[in-house]
């Protein structure tokens, strides 16, 4: 199953929005990031990287992500493991987890799910 | 120009006065930003200091490299991917060297430049650490180019980054957080280009 990871500068929002995702998909291997070590606001290098390892198999795991610094540390998280199937997913972050974790429960390969949360980042609500 | 210890007692110094400004950077980030700038980059200089005890001795571009990784792993806010991943591209243009001259600075100074602005996907003129550090690295190139004095054209530097700090007063933020607050922005002076000025302050009173 594809892992996904949900950084968060707050690590009560990457919780909840697991939580939220794993709602739809209990199976789903869907691990929360946010906040640093100590539960402050920011965005964590390690956090990131141990989220990764906690749940990465050869079907490859995928990060979505908040804004700025998520974004950026995730991208370094990455660089940093270059041997691991690995891809950042651009959307809404409650959305594509949804999606996301119910595609992997579904064993989705990593390309399907990219595939159908960029469908679900084209959605509109209204 | 300098050597390896010298690297270190910069590196040094940097935090210190970091740890100084903290407050000052804090609040320039409380109008424009999320307010973490000054605490963000207290922590992460705090931790670079702690592995600088063990780097003496270590060739210049690994210094800068450990200074990059620990600002990544400890800053928390997008300062820490991108003054994380400039002192990485500068310790990777310096190479194993562990004694530089001016052209070895301009060296490191561009590719820290082209770091950030691939991390950040940022370019000059967004209201950022670049509108320091890109008239700085123009005034370096062009006054060492001219006399080759490096620290007369560091000197002109650090008044360039001054200038470009005061100019981000007079832009709107189109990157970061501030962006989220439009013509709000306007008026306030960037914290990154701040802490970005400060740095080549301390490089230029150390040299």
């Amino acid at each position: 199953m594809v892992g996904i990871i949900i950084v968060s500068h707050s690590q009560k929002l990457a919780e909840g929005v697991a939580e939220l995702a794993k709602m739809m998909a209990a199976d789903a291997p869907v691990v929360p990031a946010g906040g640093l070590d100590d539960g402050t606001f920011g965005t964590s290098f390690e956090k990131i990287s141990t989220a990764i390892d906690s749940v990465y198999t050869d079907d490859g795991v995928v990060i979505l992500m908040d804004m700025g610094s998520a974004v950026m540390t995730a991208e370094m998280v990455i660089e940093n493991m270059p041997e691991r199937k690995i891809r950042m997913l651009d959307c809404p972050l409650v959305e594509g987890a949804v999606v996301a974790a119910v595609g992997s429960s579904a064993n989705q390969s990593l390309e399907e799910i990219a595939e159908s949360v960029q469908d679900a980042a084209s959605e509109k609500k209204l | 120009m300098t050597d390896s210890s010298k690297v270190i007692e910069i590196l040094k110094q940097i935090g210190e006065q970091i740890q100084m400004e903290k407050d000052f950077l804090t609040e320039l980030d409380n109008v424009i930003g999320d307010g973490d700038h000054g605490i963000n980059m207290a922590r992460g200089f705090k931790e670079v200091e702690k592995k600088l005890a063990d780097l003496s001795g270590k060739d210049i571009g690994s210094i800068l490299k450990t200074v990059g990784m620990s600002l990544v792993s400890t800053v928390g806010g997008a300062s820490g991917p991108l003054y994380g991943t400039a002192f990485m591209r500068a310790g990777v243009a310096v190479g194993a060297k562990t004694e530089i001259d001016g052209s070895d600075f301009i060296a490191a100074l561009e590719a820290a430049i082209g770091g950030i602005e691939m991390r950040g996907k940022a370019h000059e003129g967004e209201k950022t650490m670049l509108d320091a550090l890109i008239p700085a690295l123009n005034a370096i190139k062009k006054s060492y180019a001219e006399n080759n004095d490096f620290k007369a054209a560091l000197a002109q530097g650090v008044e360039a980054a001054e200038k470009g700090v005061e100019y981000t007063k007079t832009i709107i933020a189109t990157k970061g957080r501030a962006s989220y607050l439009g013509e709000r922005s306007l008026g306030h002076q960037d914290p990154g280009a701040t802490s970005a000025c400060l740095m080549l302050k301390v490089i230029d009173r150390m040299l």
